[in-house]
């Protein structure tokens, strides 16, 4: 029995170490996400093209301009000489941002009652966020009175020390995009894995003929499950290694929790995805078919799991939806643990539906597996 | 120990509504080479897969090497071998990985596995490619590491299904001495083939046709007992007209023409050739020779298929690739055993 089981697993690995392009990629891919995700994808955006409009010609403008380019959030590129013309480079996409320094602004200042208009370029929300966390932000420092609007003209606020960029700034002060996807990425990685090698490893038998000979062998039908999936496991845990070393050691992520809580616990997230990898290869009759079915199965987990945008800012039937999807409860264990740093007793909430859908789908398509052998 | 390899009574297997294999009583004794013969769609595949243990039957019982089919279907499994016309090999393995799998899988004990696998090599003129991927071999060398995949457990019993489809005659030839040898040294072999010449080469026949099993025997006893007619081939100056009015003749089983030549099968106490040669020449059509010849093994089994179909079961036997080649030749004389 062992040694069906040790052939099966010995065989898979030399496959695996043959097909060098696919070794390669499995623990490259996780390398080239992460730079592709921690670096070009950043969803803080900096220095975003401000033009301004300074009518004070005050030592105290000069202070607080240099203080919005030190945020490197603003590039100040343009001096405007009439609102007129700030409005029309905003108009144009010329900049983004507008500064708006009132004739008075050095007296109101020393009276405690300076206002500072910056308008923003709403089409961009990311950009549109991320210039008025950052004005405020800045505001509230100086105690400056600043009245924010969009381009649509509407006003937007009064700066009051503003509470949700602190809260944000709880476990990722600099709001570093890194800090938040990598984490994520890991979960991404080990759902592609499971998911489409899983189901490829499955097809390319069946495809080949091998499959056939499998089924007159002795191997009994477990051996030959776990035989496909204990190498998969391997392989998910190597890429969730080295995805964790990349993310410590060059993008500075934290590791405040415990690693072996994380990798025990990723155990009960690939319990589901290995029974999606298998159903796919059920539904499947040829490896490019299964390659898109996986494909498919990608889709609304990364967009709905909160991976890259916030769940929060769904609407309603999206996030029923997110609710179904294992990446989801699986991307807040991995957040939890590595940025916050907290235990089983804090992440409860998140893995009785991991554990359902990794029950009802590992059985489900355990008997589809079984079926198809027939 | 039964003297019989594989036994079935009644075996029948439904697949909903359609009847794949209909009360099978198929006997297969120890030491034989079998050919199981029908066109695509018989009930072949699903009767091999019954007697491997994979497939239940829906009725009946069947024994292989002693073992009951239904309780014991995993006794069945380790007992037997099995090779796929596919040849199911891992193409980025190499000659002696996939030995070794599938030692392991059928599990040879680790201090003989390596024996065994250099024996394999031997049996099928492998020596020197055990370092080789399966994937760059040629058609004949699959073929026979396929084999010699399905042998490394030293099964007495092996399934052969198709095992030639495909691959070139010479390859073809030197197969079949293989497994011609294999079973003169008692390993039991069951294969199914499309290939008529391939047929000639069995101690025993079992002709399947919509499920049932039509007829069974060695190829001599039924060529000579269970077929009955005379066949002749002639050459006329109009084979095509020749063929038609041929064909109208009560005394004309059926008509095929081969080439040039019209292919004339008898019905049982028709007269002889010349005869009807002598008709056709008073019909004005010119017959420049005519000969009994021996019944092939395809006009066999033509015979036993319905007259309307005949014709429709001649061309699917022929697209499946009744190819020329040759027989199948035998075993080198003196040349050592297989397995030893």
């Amino acid at each position: 029995m062992l040694n069906r089981l040790g052939g099966i697993i010995a065989k898979e690995f030399i496959q695996l170490r043959r097909d060098g392009l696919a070794l390669t990629l499995a623990l490259f891919v996780p390398v080239a996400m992460l730079f592709i995700f921690g670096w070009a994808i950043n969803t803080d955006v900096k220095h975003v093209p401000t033009v301004v409009f300074e009518q004070s010609g005050s030592v105290e403008a000069t202070t607080l301009l240099e203080a919005f380019s030190n945020s490197q959030y603003f590039d100040i590129r343009y001096r405007a000489r009439s609102p007129r013309e700030l409005t029309r480079m905003i108009d144009d996409g010329i900049a983004k941002v507008g500064i708006v320094i009132p004739p008075d602004y050095a007296r109101a200042l020393a009276r405690g009652e300076a206002e500072v208009q910056v308008v923003v370029d709403a089409s961009d929300p990311q950009v549109a966020t991320s210039a008025m966390n950052a004005a405020t932000a800045l505001a509230a420092q100086r105690a400056l009175q600043l009245l924010t609007r969009t381009s649509d003209g509407a006003v937007l606020r009064r700066a009051q020390p503003p509470l949700d960029v602190r809260v944000r700034a709880w476990y990722n002060p600099d709001l570093v995009s890194a800090i938040f996807i990598v984490p994520g990425l890991i979960g991404a990685l080990l759902m592609q894995t499971t998911i489409s090698q899983m189901a490829i490893s499955v097809v390319r038998e069946r495809e080949k003929g091998t499959l056939e000979a499998l089924i007159v062998s002795p191997i009994r039908r477990w051996e030959l499950l776990l035989g496909k999936i204990i190498p998969n496991l391997l392989v998910a845990y190597g890429q969730m290694t080295m995805a964790l070393l990349v993310a410590h050691y060059v993008f500075d992520v934290p590791i405040r929790g415990s690693l072996v809580l994380l990798y025990v616990l990723s155990l009960l997230f690939m319990w589901g995805t290995l029974g999606v990898g298998i159903l796919v290869s059920a539904a499947s009759r040829t490896v490019p078919q299964a390659m898109q079915l996986a494909f498919l199965t990608f889709l609304p987990s990364i967009y709905l799991s909160g991976l890259l945008f916030p769940i929060e800012g769904m609407p309603k039937g999206a996030q029923l939806l997110a609710a179904t999807i294992p990446l989801t409860y699986y991307l807040r264990v991995v957040r939890g643990i590595v940025l916050k740093g907290v235990g089983l007793e804090s992440l409860w909430p998140s893995l009785w539906p991991l554990a359902i859908f990794g029950a009802v789908v590992f059985t489900l398509s355990v008997l589809r597996f079984r079926k198809q052998l027939d | 120990m039964s003297a019989l390899a594989v036994e079935t009574r009644g075996l029948t297997r439904r697949f909903g509504k359609v009847t794949a294999v209909d009360r099978l009583d198929l006997r297969v004794r120890r030491g034989e080479l079998y050919g199981f013969l029908g066109p695509n769609g018989a009930g072949k595949s699903t009767t091999l897969r019954m007697l491997c243990g994979i497939l239940e039957p829906s009725e009946g019982e069947g024994r292989v090497l002693g073992i009951d089919l239904r309780h014991e279907p995993e006794r069945v499994k380790s007992s037997i071998g099995y090779m796929s016309q596919r040849f199911s090999l891992y193409d980025d393995l190499t000659v002696g990985e996939n030995l070794a799998f599938y030692a392991r899988v059928y599990e040879v004990p680790r201090a003989t596995r390596g024996e065994r696998i250099a024996q394999m090599m031997r049996l099928a003129d492998l020596g020197g490619r055990e370092r080789q991927l399966a994937g760059q071999l040629s058609g004949g060398y699959r073929q026979r590491l396929a084999l010699s995949c399905a042998l490394v457990h030293r099964p007495q019993l092996i399934f052969l299904d198709e095992p030639t489809a495909g691959v070139d005659p010479v390859s073809r030839r030197t197969f079949w001495a293989l497994i011609r040898r294999l079973a003169d040294e008692g390993t039991t072999i069951v294969v199914t083939t499309h290939y008529m010449d391939e047929a000639e080469l069995c101690d025993t026949l079992g002709f399947i046709y919509q499920g049932r099993l039509i007829a069974q025997g060695p190829p001599a006893r039924i060529k000579s007992e269970t077929f009955g007619h005379q066949v002749c081939e002639l050459e006329a100056d109009e084979p095509a007209r020749a063929a038609e009015v041929l064909g109208d003749w009560d005394a004309v089983e059926e008509v095929v023409r081969v080439g040039g030549r019209v292919r004339v099968i008898l019905a049982p106490g028709a007269p002889a050739p010349e005869a009807v040669a002598d008709a056709l020449r008073a019909r004005g059509i010119g017959v420049r020779w005519i000969r009994g010849v021996e019944p092939s093994v395809e006009d066999l089994f033509v015979s036993f298929v319905d007259r309307e179909r005949k014709a429709r079961v001649r061309e699917q036997l022929r697209a499946i690739g009744n190819a020329g080649g040759g027989g199948g030749g035998g075993a080198a004389a003196g040349a050592p055993p297989l397995l030893q």
